[in-house]
């Protein structure tokens, strides 16, 4: 799994790719709570378009930014789905609590 | 019930490393079975959340620690009818998990965590979970859509 960051004004894009698996979502989770807790960014828009595979620890990881990102009145936003992604939210009743946009285009603009 | 066949063997260490590797080979072993796409998906979830629950629970963590996964091709006859599906065994030696755990939780409730059996439950027809002498095994079956049986059809022409 590979993770960029890219920062628009007060927005910070990551770029993820590969799979938020149990391997791999402890650093998701640590990317995400630092531009929230440390960073205080308020809006962190997560890519993920080359996400192949998501799996518990990865959606865990996805409320736990979500939280934080409430804690500090921020957001978290979510694009670029794919359909193994978006099934997952779907089993976990996740669909309606995050904000999620088909484009990154779309995410920047909401 | 009657098996026949081992599909797949794997012995295989707790390192979160190799679910990739897991995931692949019980994606393909289920695209062959015949299964349907979703169910493809939902199997190899399933056996990669129960792998992860062995690596997280029953060895807290620890790496190299021993884990068997078994694949048989499984074949009911029941009345006029046959089922044939995908029985998995998942052989780990670590601590039992916590029976009131594997009921899964309300996905009512937005918090992270004990996702895993709701998805493993979601994906398979029937898991059972056994725990003796230090050796613990999750049990995971998965039918393909009932078949009439060849004599069946025969009758029927």
């Amino acid at each position: 799994m590979q993770i960029s960051t890219r920062r628009l004004e007060k927005t910070a894009i990551l770029d993820i790719s590969g799979d938020i698996d149990l391997a791999h979502s402890p650093e998701v989770r640590r990317l995400v709570l630092f531009e929230f807790r440390q960073n205080r960014t308020p809006r962190v828009i997560l890519n993920l378009h080359a996400v192949n595979y998501i799996d518990s620890s990865g959606v865990a990881s996805l409320v736990e930014g979500l939280k934080a990102a409430r804690d500090v009145g921020s957001r978290l936003i979510l694009y670029g789905l794919s359909p193994i992604a978006h099934e997952v939210l779907q089993l976990s009743k996740l669909l309606k609590i995050f904000e999620i946009y088909d484009t990154e285009d779309m995410a920047l603009e909401a | 019930m009657n098996r026949t066949g081992w599909l797949l063997r794997l012995e295989l260490p707790s390192n979160p490393e190799i679910l990739c590797v897991v995931r692949s080979a019980v994606m393909r072993l289920a695209e062959e079975m015949g299964f349907a796409a979703e169910q493809c998906r939902g199997l190899t979830r399933a056996v990669d959340e129960a792998l992860a629950n062995i690596i997280r629970h029953a060895y807290d963590g620890r790496p190299g620690q021993p884990i068997e996964l078994l694949c048989r091709h499984l074949q009911d006859r029941t009345d006029k009818k046959q089922r044939a599906g995908l029985e998995i065994l998942i052989v780990d030696h670590g601590a039992a998990a916590d029976r009131t755990k594997l009921c899964g939780r309300s996905l009512d409730d937005v918090r992270p965590g004990g996702l895993g059996v709701h998805f493993i439950k979601d994906a398979v027809d029937v898991m059972q979970y056994t725990s003796r002498a230090r050796t613990n095994q999750l049990r995971l079956v998965k039918y393909l859509p009932a078949t009439k049986l060849e004599t069946e059809i025969v009758k029927g022409e």
